[in-house]
């Protein structure tokens, strides 16, 4: 069931929370709404479950415009950044909540409810209730309370944004193979980066209310629109009105026509990868990315003096490319 | 050093606390069960179970079968309407809500009076067509529902604050319509609230003397609640039917107290 949003305008009083936003969503694929927060990345996802009105534009679902229909009638799955748990119900109920209101009988219930926990691996603790579980079984239970009623679309708010570092990395490879084998079109929405690339397919960038650009990740890191594409994106180097990522930094020992001199300031190892921060003769503070083998044959010391060359530098102000 | 003098203070507060809480509200309720019961079981037995009594209480229990549960409807109504759907006019509702905590009982009263007396604005038109508010029990009802409307809104506001709108939602995105959210999410969620609410609303409709007393005109094996019946017992120097009828009353509140806790413990277990 593909997604579509026309046009769609929304103000919280003097904030214009969304403004003229159109996405396309593909039958089948999985979507990542990236922003900073008060980008209207939230607001946009709660518009296509219909948890907020907007004041202008349609949400099209599967061909059908559905700005009017309630949320109960849209069958779209919604999991929340506090998981939303209902706190007096158990496990079980939680899940069977959909499915009673759906007037399921008992026993098709019952199979139901154990199939689901036993994919988002809950079997086990269906008596609990959400105050007796972790976060991340918080948040896999209101995923099988959502998945329980088969939506025709998942939406996903921040849904590991409360969790800690390695629970949120569990459940993002968690959460792809999941939509790998269930193929319901699903959006969801992060501020993270790194996030976003590592499960989405599709990504939409998000800013002040517009989308900057959408496509796939590679799209986005190597063809950036604009400038906040570009920063927001990956990481990046600012050198007067070019941008130059990290890694397109390289560092010399000798002198080329065209190369800029630096300073080493400092020296950062993280793991594989080598952080190394520089300082220009006009004071811009630049870093470059180099493995450890690159820094090892440099043999690079903090206070000398290197030339930089960057390839791949971008210029939005011309809209060309400086190579 | 610290937790020596903390541990000083500490008790000493305690000390304090109990020692006012003693003074001022035991002494008095112990008292009056040490004199009820001070001839035996059987002049306060008498006195309660004198057909007078016996109407007096049924009064008052009637009156806590009508006022709760409309209050507790109103109550939750209310509450829902104040947290869920802000605009202007909250600010004004929520002072004419808090109304009957802040006005003497007696003022509530005679304001009935006034509305509905034969001099009144609706009383004549009201007797007309052949309703009585004054001196009977439509008058009483109105006198008790008053006294005790802020409670269950009270009780509930905060706890509909603090759940938020998530749970709601959640529910609505899973198909329920509003009505389904409410019993199923919504009123689990605020049960505790509006069983406080309750259970005081219960006490203060038990308890209620000043607005009752001037609406009902207190006759005898009519318009006599518990209360007003121990108030007509101690005028009459029958001192043994004043403390039976208000041990009675003491141990109908109690009762609702403990009533609740049971259930909270069995939930909380």
């Amino acid at each position: 069931m593909g997604i579509t949003v026309e046009g769609a305008s929304k103000r919280f009083g003097d904030f214009q929370a969304l403004n003229d936003v159109s996405i396309e969503v593909p039958n089948g694929s999985l979507t990542a709404l990236l922003g900073p927060s008060g980008s209207g990345k939230s607001t946009l996802l709660r518009a296509i479950a219909g948890l907020e009105t907007l004041d202008g534009g349609r949400v099209l679902i599967d061909g059908e415009d559905v700005s009017k229909k309630p949320t109960q009638k849209r069958e779209v799955g919604f999991v929340f950044q506090h998981y939303a748990a209902f706190k007096h119900m158990t496990v079980f109920e939680n899940v069977a909540f959909g499915l009673k209101i759906r007037k399921w009988d008992k026993t098709k219930i019952s199979a139901r409810v154990h199939e689901l926990l036993q994919l988002v691996q809950l079997d086990g603790l269906a008596e609990r209730y959400p105050s007796q579980l972790s976060g991340g079984q918080r948040q896999r239970m209101a995923l099988a309370r959502a998945l329980a009623v088969e939506p025709q679309v998942l939406l996903l708010d921040e849904p590991f944004g409360a969790l800690d570092a390695k629970v949120r990395k569990d459940l993002r490879s968690w959460l792809r193979r999941l939509h790998d084998e269930m193929h319901v079109t699903t959006i969801f929405v992060t501020h993270d980066q790194e996030e976003a690339m590592d499960v989405a397919g599709q990504l939409v960038v998000m800013n002040e209310g517009r989308v900057e650009q959408s496509g796939g990740a590679a799209d986005l890191y190597d063809h950036p629109a604009n400038e906040f594409v570009m920063s927001f994106v990956g990481e990046v180097n600012r050198l007067g009105d070019r941008y130059v990522r990290p890694h397109d930094v390289s560092v010399f020992l000798d002198r080329d026509a065209g190369d800029e001199e630096a300073m080493v300031q400092r020296i950062v190892a993280l793991g594989f990868e080598v952080r190394v921060e520089l300082v220009l003769g006009d004071g811009t503070e630049v870093w470059a990315q180099l493995t450890r083998a690159e820094l090892q044959k440099l043999e690079l010391r903090e206070g000398q003096i290197v030339y930089l060359r960057s390839s791949q530098a971008k210029s939005f102000s011309d809209e060309t490319l400086v190579a | 050093m610290r937790t020596a003098s903390s541990a000083r203070s500490r008790w000493s507060l305690r000390t304090l606390g109990l020692g006012y809480l003693a003074l001022l509200l035991l002494a008095p309720l112990l008292l009056i069960f040490y004199r009820t019961f001070e001839h035996g079981l059987a002049p306060p037995l008498e006195a309660i179970t004198s057909p007078d009594g016996l109407h007096a209480l049924k009064l008052s229990l009637l009156m806590v079968a009508i006022a709760v549960p409309l209050n507790t409807i109103f109550g939750v109504g209310c509450a829902l309407l104040l947290v869920r759907h802000k605009w202007k006019g909250n600010a004004v509702i929520d002072a004419i809500i808090n109304l009957p905590f802040a006005i003497s009982p007696v003022v509530i009263g005679l304001s009935l009076f006034l509305l509905y007396g034969t001099k009144g604005w609706l009383g004549p038109t009201l007797s007309e067509v052949g309703i009585e508010i004054l001196f009977s029990v439509p008058g009483m009802v109105l006198a008790s529902i008053f006294v005790s409307l802020p409670f269950v809104v009270r009780e509930t506001v905060p706890i509909l604050q603090e759940i938020g709108t998530e749970q709601e939602q959640a529910a609505s995105t899973l198909g329920a319509n509003a009505w389904q959210t409410f019993w199923r999410v919504t009123l689990p969620a605020i049960r505790w609230g509006v069983a406080y609410g309750v259970v005081l609303s219960t006490a203060r409709v038990l308890g209620e003397f000043g607005a009752v007393s001037i609406v009902s005109g207190s006759r005898s094996g009519e318009t006599e609640t518990l209360p007003l019946f121990v108030q007509k017992q101690f005028d009459n120097f029958n001192f043994a039917g004043a403390y039976g009828a208000s041990v009675l009353l003491a141990l109908l509140a109690l009762t609702t107290l403990l009533a609740m806790n049971v259930l909270k413990r069995k939930e909380d277990a």
